[in-house]
């Protein structure tokens, strides 16, 4: 999904030492659920009591949008943008290119080499990343306020003006190498990259985001920048910024760093899709200790008027951590996994309803067989089930906006979605009406069981899934 | 409810100035307020009012490292079971109920500190204190509960350590690096040990361990603190000390006189990656100034890619994929150094040599003034960024104060380091860079087998219909 940070391999391969730093603290939720976090924050940009936030529309001077949140008791701002494109644009054969660009980024621009580029940049203290998803590039950029001009100066140059010097470019070719060759081997990594795979064959969705040995090998500094120059334009461009700075002094930074990018992208045209129907079951062979499976199907799309009640849905059965059904059958009764959780993605050309379960080899066809039957009772759901989750769901919306990092995360996830700031106002009331006439509609639309796609890696038994297969087949 | 508006501490200001002028000192003024209650719990309330939400923390001053021997995973066992029942909870409700009203919740054990935590909105934060109160002391526990949460934490074993062949390593390595001190047992527990814990080893955990004279209560977000303390006093407030509560005495290290090499063969592994852990004092344990000077010591030489690791092995020999690592300062009896480089290719006798290289280089001629002044500056802006985040200040107020720190320490920081010196660092990395006090590991992508040791990884997928 989406990963591939700029140096990708800290997250992956060494992500132990990081644990370790904070001495080796174990949490009682762990990595599934910081996967649906990580989800939910982009998902749902739904709203928040916004009484007291107020989001201005700002326009530059040379005519870009941005949303604005000024917050001037610390002098410093948090601006993100992002532009249409992401994996999805990379051209076949060059698939990780958009992944690869990212972490291009501060390795040199106009006339700084990486060196002198990743000094400045520590000078001022500003920090800049970007991270690509299937849909989208994502920049994120950090300064205080004393060095905004020049931190915006150095913005434009990595946005206007990348190097890709050659030694740099391998350099980071050789991260992303390492970093792919940890990926195979990660059992959640393998049943992710498999479930795209097989549920969206044939459409780019189902190529590796983070590319192939192949592929990485073989990409250019002159496909990196022909990728930029084909993604990084005015016309996709959406910019939240949030903290201390004026709706004046935001469009001129806003003119200083985008205002040189063309007018528009030259995007290939990318289909609208779902995910494959009639179900799907494989299976990786790796030699480890505890199987992973990734299962999941179709969605509605963000604007679909079921979209919400599918939200609500999935929290009940697995996006609501402890409250969820899943958790409460197959880890709290059975103590069969640590992890096991859903969500609803909608990307731009297709949406899914998917989840994970982690279960040591021999247990994995129970697990499955469990939340097969869970996904069937879903249109048996009770008005308490339902109460409960609105009232999580509205109650924790405020959690989501108590940071500046936080608020600008969310505003743009709502102006990636294509709805305007009243959003906000309105999302709780659009929560609170859902029904369990909805719910059960939904349910009915979404969650057939036949459609269900399953990837599983490691080496399971799944004698008992199978056989219930077949019953229900039978019956 | 103002989402925004409300003054931002003056300390973030006064942390900023510092940036600006980086050697110039300032004294920080306090923003977080202590205090403590009759029964000796100990209590850190943080104010921070853009948001009418708070965060709510207890910390037990309890962690795996006082686990008896032969029991490894208890500590980290018995926070699981505290989510079961007591007399006014049900089974499995606390997570419930706080979701109903709103919140998330979650808990975490270290090797120094076992703690819960929740995020509400702030009219909640009664509800949320009777609730944690309640369960200090009225924990209830069955068999039914205990044997099924057994396997949970046994899977919890497989998906972060057995499945991860980088974590199997630093779980060996960490056996290696501490002769006699606990920090060597693994957080989780041995596996073997794991599957023997019994109801009766919890409660007796329990029993000893928590009580509000052993724990901590951190509140940051939109409250004042005199509405804490009035809260504190009519839940926490009313529990009895116990004092029978232990003291931690934990087994000290023996001077460590002989270098440690470890190589862990796992065909999972990817690139082959060079590991490298050294013992050294924590933030507790170390003279004054001595665990800043190992903090910037390691932004300098290991932190990201103006390190002086990652020049030498990635930019200019090319050696390495990537390199990093980091002083771990945070543990009440001692800290480490941990350094990591993903080869190149294979051969790993170049990487460390080149490793070893630029250590030697760091102990005997230090750093340059530049690079001091660069790297301050970096650590107060992460400083500066972090605080944004109000569960992270409770986090590291509340870690600071659970391993006896105090909050001016906590707020002192920005200024301590400041104060230190080229010289400083040159002895810090001259004294803890030593490899008698090291552990060296070698991750390899072979097989465990007899199978020579060019074999690939090989992946058969089988894709059914069903």
């Amino acid at each position: 999904m989406k990963s591939g940070k700029p140096r990708g391999y800290d997250m992956d391969a060494v992500r132990f030492l990081r644990l370790k730093n904070i001495r080796s603290a174990f949490s009682r939720l762990g990595s599934g659920v910081s996967l649906l976090v990580f989800f939910a924050a982009f998902i749902v940009t739904l709203s928040q009591p916004a009484s007291a936030m107020k989001i201005q529309t700002v326009k530059s001077p040379g005519g870009i949008e941005a949303w604005l949140v000024e917050e001037h008791a610390v002098p410093m701002m948090a601006m993100r943008f992002a532009f249409d494109g992401g994996s999805s644009q990379d051209p076949e054969g060059q698939e990780g290119v958009s992944n690869f660009l990212t972490a291009m980024l501060d390795e040199g621009a106009g006339d700084l080499n990486a060196r002198e580029f990743q000094e400045r940049m520590q000078d001022l203290s500003m920090r800049m990343n970007y991270e690509d998803a299937k849909d989208a590039f994502y920049g994120n950029f950090e300064t205080l306020t004393e060095n905004r001009d020049e931190a915006g100066k150095l913005l434009k140059l990595a946005l206007n003006k990348p190097r890709f010097d050659k030694d740099a470019v391998e350099r980071i070719r050789q991260q992303l190498l390492a970093s792919l060759a940890y990926a195979a081997r990660d059992p959640n990594k393998v049943a992710q990259n498999e479930w795209y795979a097989v549920a969206f064959a044939g459409h780019p969705y189902a190529r590796p985001s983070n590319g192939t040995e192949a592929t990485v090998s073989k990409i250019s500094g002159a496909d990196l920048d022909a990728y930029r120059k084909r993604v990084f334009a005015k016309d996709t461009l959406k910019v939240v910024a949030v903290g201390d700075i004026t709706p004046e002094q935001l469009g001129q930074l806003l003119d200083e760093v985008f205002g040189d990018l063309p007018a528009s992208a030259k995007l290939a045209p990318v289909a609208t899709t779902d995910p494959v129907s009639g179900g799907r079951q494989t299976v990786v062979d790796m030699n480890v200790p505890q199987s992973v499976a990734v299962f999941g199907m179709g969605a509605m799309p963000r604007k679909d008027p079921d979209f919400i009640p599918a939200f609500v849905l999935n929290q009940i059965l697995g996006g609501g951590g402890f409250a969820s059904k899943l958790m409460e059958e197959v880890r709290e009764k059975r103590g069969l996994a640590y992890s096991v959780y859903t969500y609803v993605y909608p990307f731009q050309h297709a949406s899914v309803f998917s989840g994970g379960v982690a279960t040591r080899n021999d247990m994995m066809g129970e697990s499955l067989d469990i939340i097969r039957e869970e996904l069937k009772k879903a249109g048996d759901l009770t008005q308490e089930d339902l109460d409960n989750a609105k009232s999580y769901l509205i109650g924790s919306y405020p959690l989501r906006f108590d940071t500046n990092a936080k608020i600008a995360s969310q505003l743009l996830g709502l102006r990636m979605d294509g709805f305007g700031p009243e959003y906000i106002e309105n999302r709780n009331a659009l929560i609170a009406a859902v029904t369990l006439d909805d719910l059960k509609r939904v349910a009915k639309r979404m969650l057939d069981t036949d459609n269900l796609i399953v990837t599983i890696v490691g080496k399971p038994e799944l004698e008992q899934a199978k056989a219930s297969k077949a019953n229900a087949k039978g019956g | 409810m103002h989402m925004f508006g409300v003054s931002r501490p003056l300390f973030t200001m006064v942390a900023i100035l510092m940036l600006a002028f980086a050697q110039q000192t300032v004294s920080a003024e306090p923003r977080a307020s202590e205090f403590k209650l009759s029964n000796g719990m100990e209590v850190v309330v943080i104010p921070d009012h853009r948001a009418p939400v708070v965060t709510h923390m207890v910390w037990y001053k309890v962690g795996a490292a006082d686990e008896p021997r032969g029991v490894s995973g208890i500590a980290h066992f018995l926070e699981h079971l505290m989510f079961k029942s007591t007399d006014k909870i049900a089974v499995g409700d606390f997570s419930k109920i706080i979701s109903r009203l709103g919140g998330q919740d979650n808990a975490f054990t270290g090797q120094d500190v076992t703690a819960y935590h929740q995020r509400i909105a702030k009219e909640q934060l009664k509800t949320l204190m009777e609730m944690e109160a309640d369960r200090m002391v009225n924990l209830r526990l069955t068999d039914d509960e205990v044997t099924p949460e057994r396997q949970v934490i046994i899977e919890e074993r497989r998906s972060r350590i057995d499945n991860n062949p980088g974590a199997l390593l630093d779980e060996q390595m960490n056996a290696a690096l501490y002769l006699s001190h606990p920090y060597g047992v693994p957080v989780i527990g041995w596996a073997h040990e794991m599957a023997k814990l019994s109801r009766q080893d919890a409660m007796r955990f329990y029993k000893r361990y928590y009580a509000p004279n052993n724990a901590i209560l951190v509140v940051a977000g939109d409250v004042t603190v005199e509405e804490v303390k009035k809260l504190a006093e009519e839940t926490y407030g009313k529990l009895p000390a116990n004092p029978e509560v232990e003291t931690r005495e934990r087994p000290q290290e023996p001077p460590q006189i002989a270098e440690r090499r470890l190589t862990l063969k796992d065909p999972r592994a990817g690139n082959a990656s060079f590991h490298r852990y050294y013992i050294a004092p924590s933030y507790v344990t170390a003279k004054p100034g001595e665990a800043e000077a190992l903090d910037l010591l390691m932004k300098i030489v290991a932190d990201g890619s103006t390190s002086r690791l990652y020049r030498k092995l990635v930019v200019d020999e090319k050696v390495a994929a990537t390199t990093g690592g980091s002083y771990s300062g945070y543990g009440l009896d001692s800290g480490s150094i941990s350094i990591y480089a993903v080869g190149a290719d294979g051969d790993l006798k170049p990487v460390e040599d080149e490793v070893n290289a630029v250590l030697d280089d760091v102990r005997k001629n230090g750093v340059t003034e530049l690079e001091l002044e660069r790297a301050k500056k970096a650590l107060i802006a992460d400083y500066i960024y972090e605080s944004d985040n109000q569960a992270s200040l409770a986090r590291r107020y509340g870690w600071a104060v659970a391993i006896g720190r105090k909050i001016s320490d906590v707020e002192a920081w920005p200024e301590a380091l400041a104060k230190v010196t080229v010289d400083d660092v040159k002895k810090a990395a001259d004294s803890y860079l030593d490899s008698r006090h090291s552990v060296t590991g070698w991750l390899l992508p072979e097989p465990e087998g007899a199978k020579g040791s060019g074999d690939r990884l090989e992946q058969s997928v089988s894709h059914t219909r069903s």
